[in-house]
């Protein structure tokens, strides 16, 4: 085999860092959409890769739901102290204040209600481009993305009309209101995520890792018992996500696959706690990561719907 | 950089042909056989079999992802899937076939390495299949593969596949593909996918898969002579590091050939010369580097250089020009007319561009010319002349697949209209003159 070979992760790499670049000359005011979780870990190290020795040319942005993780807020803020980032958060919660979005009636899950959110923040901060860690693997609506996602004045994906994506010519150009999604790691998957984890020795939070916490059986799901309500001015943020008298409690030795909010991240009874053993979990998986989301089990399109309204 | 002593290599392919000749029912049986699916897609497809397909499994079911895809029973865009046995890893874009989506064809093929064309054993060789064809070919897409497919509705007969080869190999040989494989299976039962048939005794082999696994693809970079396109000037403007004030960084993804430090370079379309002093990552400086890589480029003198420029080595030029002629396949709607005016994207570089003339229409069932067409409608795939604003710095693509490729797009709707192929330089830029000129 000749000596000027890349194995499969330094291409997916080269590739990522090529569309990165190309998002920082081509647009005026990206952001990059940063969670904590592993994919955006992978996106932060490529970012470095593509930009280093200058500072990273984009700030960071989150839209929480305010069903975080707390072990997961802690960890996005000090990456991004770290890298010497600027992080924009908006939430859920300040949407619902300033009448930007509005509880869903019924609706335990805010997945939903990150859409008007993020919008907004688009519009507050006039970013053209919003980067995110979204892989084609995950689910078939994202099967279908592309690497340049082309979204309109009102946030919307419109898969029936998408711009011809050939070789790595991107077409980056907008007009005014309008707005591009860029996904670097659209061609990798979980398995590529945890590979470069280890190849590049991320860190990663904690929740990744087997620990104890207290679940409850919901829809053939584990739930992570949600933390207590403590400020009786406000109205509960986890009405409905707490168990009912039927649901009991039971305290497991758990960890994550993939990461939503708390309401909707189903937990795996699992004793892997390193980068080494999640890899061999994953590769003897037998559902995949999107298995444990409980918010695309909705319908069958719950994806495509929500990318076709603004959703990432 | 890792020293793994097993390096996996990643295979990129697509799959192409006419509406129901079985391209997502094959690219199903290819997870489905390999193991790649997992239960939950499983039980989704049994789910969604119980509501609509009486019982039977849809394989197609798992790359038709969209609503209107489904109430349709065809692909309407591009679907890319991932794979991986012991072997090899792969990236599979499932194309569509239907004659208005063939844009998305292009889109799907121009990154492969490797393209499958499915041909109905019963229908033979159509318009579609000769299409397909064609632009793999026009591509410059190194291997490909013919399945000859829904053999179990032809009675498995080895006449019926020969008949079919044979009809290939009338114009294969006006073709620039070097590498053709053929293979008789039936993607809806699995015969030939993965698992070799029982039904076909007189064939050799391998199934697809074997041959996905084991094509030579280590050589389909362009090594031969150095091309980077700058992306991003890197300049660190506030760095915490004071060795780095006068860091002057050239990034971008080598678009061909190799580099080393303290090799002479020149910029174009400047024409300066410096020397490489190093080659910068965050994972440490490299002492070379090579296609497709992405890197920073450190030069030994202060040069103007910035985005569009393209620093190449010394050896092999590549050409310099604003008059330029290619072969583009049309993908919007509107035809294409004499005169009209694009945005034309290159590399790192986007300039004004007017279509001057529009020499031929290829007919892709015969492959002939036909000279001087009025216009070029979507979908057709011809030969045009272009005068750009600025000069480009350029390959034929038949050489270089990066240099090559430009992109068409129509301003104000932004659309990306036509992928083009640019015909190699008449002659290579002559750097002294351009010495000069400073």
């Amino acid at each position: 085999m000749s000596s000027y070979h890349l194995d499969h992760l330094q291409y997916l790499e080269t590739e990522a860092i090529h569309v990165l670049r190309e998002v920082a000359a081509e647009f005026e005011r990206p952001v990059l959409l940063f969670s904590g979780g592993k994919d955006s870990i992978c996106l932060l190290r490529l970012a470095e890769k593509a930009f280093r020795p200058s500072e990273l040319p984009m700030p960071f942005l989150n839209v929480e739901t305010g069903h975080e993780f707390p072990e997961l807020i802690e960890f996005r803020d000090r990456r991004a102290r770290e890298l010497g980032a600027r992080l924009l958060v908006r939430s859920v919660e300040d949407a619902f204040a300033s009448g930007i979005a509005t509880p869903t009636p019924g609706q335990v899950s805010r997945n939903q209600l990150q859409i008007p959110v993020l919008l907004a923040a688009i519009e507050e901060f006039h970013f053209d481009c919003c980067i995110g860690g979204a892989r084609r693997d995950e689910e078939k609506a994202r099967a279908k993305e592309r690497f340049f996602s082309f979204r309109d004045a009102f946030g919307q994906w419109d898969p029936k009309n998408q711009r011809p994506e050939i070789w790595n010519l991107y077409n980056a150009r907008l007009n005014p209101g309008e707005n591009m999604r860029v996904f670097p790691l659209s061609n990798w998957t979980e398995m590529d995520v945890w590979e470069y984890i280890r190849r590049e020795r991320l860190e990663v939070p904690s929740i990744y890792f087997s620990h104890t916490r207290e679940c409850f059986r919901r829809g053939g799901q584990w739930l992570p018992l949600p933390p207590p309500h403590t400020d009786a001015n406000r109205p509960d943020p986890y009405a409905g996500a707490r168990p009912r008298p039927n649901e009991t409690v039971k305290t497991l030795v758990v960890r994550v696959r993939t990461i939503a909010d708390m309401v909707s991240t189903g937990m795996m009874e699992s004793p892997a706690s390193s980068v080494e053993d999640i890899i061999a979990e994953v590769a003897a998986a037998r559902v995949t990561e999107r298995g444990s989301r409980a918010d695309d089990r909705a319908s069958e399109a719950a994806m495509e719907d929500r990318k076709k309204a603004g959703y990432f | 950089m890792t020293t793994a002593v097993h390096t996996i290599e990643l295979l990129r392919f697509n799959t192409c042909g006419s509406v129901d000749d079985g391209k997502s029912t094959l690219i199903g049986r290819l997870l489905y056989d390999s193991k790649s699916l997992m239960e939950d897609q499983i039980e989704a497809l049994e789910r969604s079999a119980d509501l609509t397909g009486g019982g039977q499994i849809n394989l197609a079911n798992l790359t038709d992802g969209l609503r209107a895809e489904r109430e349709q029973g065809i692909t309407i865009d591009v679907a890319y899937r991932y794979f991986a046995t012991p072997r090899r890893k792969f990236i599979v874009a499932d194309t569509p076939g239907h004659v208005q989506y063939t844009r998305n064809m292009v889109t799907g093929a121009s990154t492969a390495n490797l393209s499958v064309v499915l041909v109905d054993a019963r229908q033979g060789v159509i318009e579609q299949s000769r299409r397909h064809t064609c632009i793999a070919s026009l591509l410059r897409i190194p291997h490909l593969v013919i399945a000859v497919n829904k053999m179990d509705l032809a009675d498995w007969s080895e006449a019926r596949f020969l008949e079919i080869r044979a009809e290939f190999e009338t114009f294969l040989p006006r073709l620039d593909i070097k590498d053709v494989k053929f293979i008789p299976m039936s993607a809806l039962n699995g015969d030939n996918v993965v698992e070799p048939s029982r039904h076909t005794p007189w064939f050799p082999g391998p199934t697809l898969l074997g041959h996905l696994e084991s094509v030579h693809i280590g050589s389909d970079w362009n090594l031969a002579a150095f091309r980077l396109p700058v992306q991003w000037v890197n300049r660190p403007h506030q760095p915490r590091d004071p060795r780095l004030h006068d860091f002057r960084g050239f990034s971008g993804q080598i678009a061909g050939g190799i580099v080393r430090v303290g090799q002479r370079v020149m910029v174009l379309p400047g024409g300066w010369k410096s020397t490489v002093r190093q080659i910068w990552t965050l994972d440490g400086p490299l002492d070379e580097a090579f296609c497709p890589q992405s890197v920073t480029l450190v030069l030994d003198d202060d040069l103007d250089v910035s985005r569009g420029d393209t620093i190449v080595g010394m050896e092999s030029l590549p050409g310099l020009n604003s008059e330029l002629q290619a072969r583009i396949c049309w993908m919007h709607p509107r035809p294409l007319v004499r005169g009209r005016k694009f945005l034309l994207k290159h590399g790192t570089q986007t300039v004004p561009a007017v279509v001057s003339s529009i020499e031929n229409r290829i007919h892709v069932a015969t492959y002939e010319p036909e000279p001087e067409p009025a216009d070029l409608v979507m979908n057709d795939i011809g030969e045009i002349r272009l005068k750009t604003g600025r000069p480009l710095v350029f390959d034929g693509y038949a050489t270089n697949r990066m240099t090559g490729a430009f992109i068409l797009v129509e301003p104000g709707i932004n659309a990306t209209v036509a992928a083009g192929m640019l015909h190699p330089p008449l002659e290579p830029v002559r750097p002294e003159y351009n010495d000069f000129a400073i």
